[in-house]
């Protein structure tokens, strides 16, 4: 009697557990899967159909605004303190604010960046950043050509009718300090990091490789072991939470850009590897150029815990999109966003800072870092380009 | 060939499960049956094949041959032979061959008046095949989805449908079959060694029973689970291993999409906590 009870109680948890694991899963009749790569490789990308049709849904691409005929007076020449959109017509200058309006504070309307009655005045922050911001996607659509394509991006591929864009990124150091010293930071150990797949891997991955330019590639060249590799097992784990983040942020798997059977090679890679391989960068330009300067602009309630400045990291576009707005060309219906000036550059923004008393003057030895890390970037820029070529070469030359 | 002295037990008639007396009868020291018969004639068939398959291919290197499954737009349906459909047939004349050869198994038990517990093991390893090349194919629509054969394409397809879940670590019964292969290599190192030691005692010493066996162990662990029981142990961890390596790969793609971190979020999620 005993006996059956036993086996009662183990059958019915047996079952509660089997269906409290089951609930947790999805439902296999949605699957649908993709193949990427040679036959019977596992190159795949495996999605669920409901959840790909509540995606696609969530990333359409807005309606346009009518275009304006060309010509008329140019907005410098007729509006007050009008930086980098003076070369715009007045027509398209009033076309652009509407749309922005509408992919950026579509609720809090104008007076979001602009004080009633007086659209020339820079008492509102968010004015200053959303200057900065047309430079920004100027510099994406014209620098980065390697990364967006033709396709670019406008203000509502990050925005979508927030005034944050929902998916940003702090300085984060691995959770509450354990103890001093060296010991202090766990770098993710154990906790469930939200920017990194929900691993436990080092969970803040964007300040060392999106902000600074840390080595990412932590692969060895060599057969053995000769020395001449300084990366060992906890850098690896740096890499992976970048590339967990990579993955998340573009809704893929790491098959979308590696044949894992060798991560580093070039020639066993898909090609968006190397369109990935140019967002690093470009998403490192955007943070040092432009993002983390903004720091001494935005009011105490924007910034991070740790006090600084919201940034971009690939999910701030992708949006869980491998293509954001599954490749919509939204740009070419907004040639106004291409009418930008940037000709004030990084110098223009710090005299506005400096001119506001918003915040402390940025001072020399940012301005270097700065310039430091433009120099790495073109140096990377040539070996992408030589990267490139190779495979290019080896495309052509011995196809199996 | 003259018999072992336990084999007059074995050679009896009787205990067949298809065939009646026809291939009731032995080739020297092996067992034909019915089911012999099947997994000689599927396993001449699909190692033929699997030679063929390797002539079509690049390459004699034994380490390069490589038989590839249909591309996933083929479906579930029949791919021509040069493109998947060598794999396909070699599938059908692998799961024969196994199974043929597990029903072998019971047909000797039955003639052996054992229980069923050797097919029964067997079983869970073809088990295992089969839900990496039918059960999940089928349930992701595409016979594509199964593994090649050759031996470094077929770690290409682990290791990447592995990195299909960003980390595989996290798939909860990947963490079980692994706690079951590495438990069930402990216990056998600690039986085998076991065996080795009883069995070869100080010269002129007759060998150990199982008294000082279960001595041994009651003084070093505090328990000793016996010389049957260690055996149960061995299958269950065995057969657990094997278990759940079926279930780890059914449930990533069928059931889950999205990397495994992600799937614990039910533990972050408990109302306890959250």
């Amino acid at each position: 009697m005993r006996h059956d009870n036993f086996r009662k109680t183990t059958l019915s948890l047996t079952v509660l557990a089997a269906a409290a694991a089951l609930a947790a899963c999805e439902n296999p009749a949605n699957m649908e899967a993709e193949q990427l790569g040679w036959r019977g490789v596992g190159m795949e990308q495996v999605s669920n159909r409901r959840s790909e049709e509540a995606l696609r849904e969530a990333n359409q691409m807005p309606e346009i605004t009518p275009p304006v005929t060309p010509g008329g007076p140019r907005a410098g020449d007729l509006y007050e303190n009008v930086q980098v959109l003076g070369d715009l017509t007045i027509t398209e200058f009033n076309r652009l604010m509407t749309a922005v309006t509408a992919w950026v504070s579509p609720d809090e309307g104008c007076n979001y960046c602009h004080v009633p009655g007086d659209f020339a005045s820079e008492d509102i922050y968010t004015k200053v950043v959303s200057r900065r911001m047309f430079e920004m996607t100027k510099t994406i659509n014209e620098d980065w050509h390697a990364h967006v394509g033709d396709t670019g991006v406008t203000c509502y591929t990050c925005h979508q009718g927030k005034p944050v864009p929902e998916y940003l990124w702090f300085e984060e150091r691995g959770g509450p300090a354990q103890a001093g010293g060296m010991a202090a930071s766990r770098a993710g150990q154990n906790l469930a990091g939200a920017q990194v797949g929900l691993s436990s891997l080092p969970n803040d991955p964007f300040t060392p490789f999106l902000l600074g330019d840390e080595e990412i590639r932590v692969i060895p060249t060599t057969v053995l072991p000769e020395g001449s590799n300084p990366r060992n097992i906890m850098d690896t784990e740096w890499t992976y939470g970048l590339m967990m983040h990579m993955s998340d942020g573009l809704g893929v798997n790491c098959t979308f850009c590696h044949n894992s059977r060798s991560f580093f090679s070039w020639d066993g890679s898909p090609p968006q590897r190397v369109t990935a391989w140019h967002g690093i960068r470009m998403t490192r330009e955007l943070n040092v150029a432009y993002l983390d300067p903004l720091q001494p602009v935005y009011p105490d309630s924007q910034l991070g815990p740790h006090g600084d400045a919201p940034k971009a990291n690939c999910a701030t576009c992708h949006q869980g999109v491998h293509k954001p707005l599954y490749g919509a060309n939204m740009l070419q219906h907004y040639p106004e966003l291409m009418a930008v000036s940037r000709t004030g550059r990084d110098d223009d923004m710090r005299a506005e800072v400096r001119d506001d008393g918003a915040g402390p003057a940025i001072d020399t030895a940012a301005e270097e870092a700065l310039e430091a890390a433009r120099q790495a970037i073109d140096a990377m820029d040539e070996a992408a380009e030589m990267a490139e070529e190779d495979y290019a070469d080896e495309e052509d030359g011995d196809g199996i | 060939m003259s018999m072992l002295s336990f084999e007059k037990k074995y050679r009896v008639r009787g205990g067949t499960l298809v065939g009646g007396d026809l291939f009731d009868f032995w080739v020297g020291p092996f067992y034909v049956g019915f089911f012999g018969v099947l997994t000689i004639f599927f396993s001449l068939l699909g190692t033929a094949l699997l030679i063929w398959g390797a002539a079509l291919g690049p390459t004699w290197n034994i380490w390069q041959i490589n038989i590839e499954p249909p591309d996933l737009s083929y479906g579930l349906g029949l791919a021509p032979m040069r493109e998947g459909g060598i794999w396909q047939l070699t599938t059908i004349c692998a799961i024969g061959a196994f199974g043929s050869w597990a029903l072998r198994q019971a047909e000797i038990s039955r003639k052996l008046g054992m229980g069923y517990h050797i097919p029964i093991a067997f079983s869970v390893a073809i088990f295992a095949y089969i839900a990496l090349v039918v059960i999940r194919p089928i349930l992701l629509g595409a016979w594509g989805h199964g593994f090649p054969y050759g031996i470094l394409s077929h770690l290409d397809w682990v290791s990447n449908v592995g990195y299909q879940y960003l980390h595989f670590h996290y798939n909860p019964a990947h963490m079980l079959a692994v706690t079951f292969f590495f438990t069930t290599t402990l216990a056998l190192s600690l039986h085998g060694a076991l065996i080795l030691s009883v069995t070869n005692p100080k010269k002129g010493e007759p060998v150990k029973t199982p008294e000082y066996e279960d001595t041994f162990f009651r003084d070093t662990i505090g328990y000793s689970i016996g010389a049957l029981g260690i055996h149960r142990l061995g299958l269950f961890l065995a057969l657990n291993a094997g278990f759940w390596s079926a279930v780890c790969i059914i449930i990533s793609g069928p059931f889950w999409t999205r990397g495994w971190p992600e799937w614990w979020n039910w533990w972050l999620d408990l109302p306890i906590w959250s």
